[in-house]
């Protein structure tokens, strides 16, 4: 670990940390672009001109909204989210167990993903232009270009209504031993992890192919090194920051899967109860499952961006 | 003027395999749907036509009818309209904005440059699902309010790449006789450098028209896209989710129509001349 590297790291996290900032004053200002006033829609038909002002006073919406900003962010570090709207109780024990719900699914997906997308994306790129490459090419492209939710709903049809295999509905409460346990979370898990690891694995042979085409390569192809050995041994440990990238990446679609994955299979977890807060608009809610999502994400992508520097030989000395 | 001349350009090099025509004619039928679907619907969209819910195809309604007895073909017709037009809407504006400030920050530079680019990497890293929950749950879901939510989301992205092109040619020697000549930003971006980068930016346009597709329907099928009484495709396989046992057509023909657009324009931008396509990379 030299000087180099590590100021680079340190500067990585210093972007971590500012684009985290710049992420929760867009957050915040989400309520601020309530039309009308909080206070109104939430008393409803019972807003007497004096209920509203009281309301105002005790929620301190009168304050200026750079001091609520202040108090809403030094709450969040300190693990008090605020009361729900809705309910009345505090978003923290809402959130509670859920989060470790979302944490498996989107935890167990991320695991399975990434080999798979190593896998799919190594070979199709050591085999580019054979019939392998094409199919996995064109069946890549077909997953990227439909949306998550009719994969989902395509999944459900297919392996829960026609054969049977896998109840429709994931209930993690109702699971008393291990095989159900599998059956239960096969499906929800299976297409997250597709829709994770499809663009993961395209990107992966993008740039495996990309540093496939330098010289060096070529070298090593004419002194008669066979196809496997080039791109596994010449090839693929200098594509590992590019790939670390790609996983990076890819990992957003993580956070869209699981929103959407969660609530076709009505799975209690984090994102779920976030899509049912915004049919209530329960405002405080929804910014913390928002913040929490966004800085799992940060934290992934500065997680992979570190993996990326420390792969990259020219910081290594 | 500029957008015929670099038609033509293009044109000459078009020498579209199967896969490129069997997309464009795709694109285009939908295309002609939304425009003209008013006259194409055989019955109107709200109306009740028959009194079984999740019909089959049959003649008299051929893609069936959905949850509560309304013709499919016509809400699938009048759906491409949602669909198409909130998607285009949003991609214009998304380009619109992202290749003028990405052009702009690339020939002014300097602190305008790397604050813009900062602020708009930050606010990338927000999922884009979450920020479409976020602002629909704070200002409600209305056409104008997901056309911007959907443009701004897709702005950045636009505004990086576009940023990278116009780097490149801002360096260029005429970009340099011209800011010499005293031209002002707004000629030099729009005279020298925009006809420069125009064919990867019609590429970017084409993918970024499909991930609005998908987060518009996405939305659309969480409930907080298209409102009813309108429903565009994503509110159509939410609407008919319950059709879902039967494997009624009422909930695959919606999803078959987004996968149809969306494959389609991929095969499209996957199957331009070489030449067009990898400018951009």
């Amino acid at each position: 670990m030299n000087g180099l590297i590590l100021s680079v790291l340190l500067q990585r996290l210093g972007i971590a940390l500012i684009s985290l900032f710049i992420v929760s004053l867009a957050v915040f200002a989400a309520t601020e672009m309530l039309p009308g006033d909080v206070a109104e829609i939430l008393l409803g038909q019972a807003a007497t001109p004096d209920a509203v002002a009281g309301l105002r006073e005790a929620m301190g919406l009168n304050e200026p909204a750079i001091y609520r900003y202040f108090r809403w962010l030094g709450g969040l570090l300190t693990g008090d989210m605020g009361t729900s709207y809705v309910n009345d109780t505090s978003v923290a024990s809402m959130i509670g167990d859920r989060l470790s719900n979302t944490l498996k699914l989107a935890g167990v997906a991320a695991l399975l993903s990434v080999p798979l997308a190593m896998f799919l994306g190594v070979t199709s790129a050591m085999f580019r232009l054979s019939p392998y490459d094409r199919i996995i090419s064109f069946l890549t492209i077909a997953v990227i270009s439909v949306p998550e939710f009719m994969l989902a709903t395509g999944g459900v049809l297919i392996f829960a209504v026609y054969l049977q295999w896998v109840p429709a509905l994931s209930l993690a409460s109702e699971v008393s031993s291990f095989g159900e346990l599998l059956r239960t979370f096969a499906l929800p898990v299976g297409i997250l992890t597709v829709t994770v690891s499809v663009q993961m694995s395209r990107m992966t042979r993008a740039a495996l192919i990309d540093i496939l085409s330098s010289p060096y390569v070529e070298m090593a192809t004419l002194k008669g090194a066979s196809m496997p050995r080039v791109v596994l041994k010449h090839a693929l440990p200098n594509a590992i920051g590019p790939i670390a990238n790609a996983v990076a990446l890819s990992l957003s679609y993580l956070v869209g899967g699981v929103i959407i994955i969660e609530t076709v299979f009505n799975y209690p977890g984090v994102a779920k109860l976030m899509v049912d807060a915004v049919a209530t608009r329960d405002l405080p809610l929804i910014q913390s499952c928002a913040m929490i999502f966004c800085f799992s994400y940060l934290f992934l992508i500065t997680l992979a961006d570190i993996a990326g520097i420390l792969a990259n030989p020219r910081l290594r000395t | 003027m500029m957008l015929v001349s670099g038609f033509r350009l293009s044109y000459w090099g078009f020498s579209f395999n199967l896969v490129g025509i069997v997309a464009s004619v795709v694109i285009l039928f939908w295309a002609v749907v939304a425009i003209f679907a008013p006259l194409l619907t055989p019955y109107p969209i709200g109306l009740i036509v028959d009194y079984d819910y999740f019909g089959p195809m049959t003649s008299e309604f051929w893609l069936g009818t959905d949850y509560l007895g309304r013709d499919m073909l016509s809400r699938v017709l009048y759906g491409a309209r949602y669909t198409v037009g909130i998607a285009l809407a949003g991609v214009f504006l998304a380009c619109f904005l992202g290749v003028t400030l990405g052009m702009a920050a690339a020939s002014i530079g300097g602190l305008f440059d790397t604050v813009l680019s900062r602020f708009l990497d930050a606010f990338n890293s927000i999922p884009s699902l979450l920020f479409g929950l976020v602002v629909v749950a704070a200002v409600g879901s209305t056409i104008p309010v997901l056309i911007i939510t959907l443009a701004l989301i897709y702005a950045p992205g636009s505004y990086r790449f576009s940023r990278a092109l116009a780097v490149n040619i801002n360096t260029m020697d005429f970009v340099t006789v011209a800011k010499a000549r005293g031209e002002g930003t707004l000629y030099v971006i729009r005279e020298e450098i925009f006809p420069n980068i125009i064919s990867p930016v019609l590429a970017d346009f084409g993918l970024r028209f499909v991930w609005i597709v998908l987060l518009l329907s996405g939305l659309s099928f969480l409930g907080i896209g298209v409102q009813p009484p309108n429903a565009d495709w994503g509110a159509l396989v939410r609407e008919n989710l319950g059709a879902l046992p039967f494997g009624a057509p009422a909930v695959i023909v919606p999803s078959f129509a987004i996968a149809s657009l969306t494959i389609s324009v991929n095969m499209l931008i996957d199957n331009l001349p070489q030449r067009v396509r990898d400018q951009g990379e």
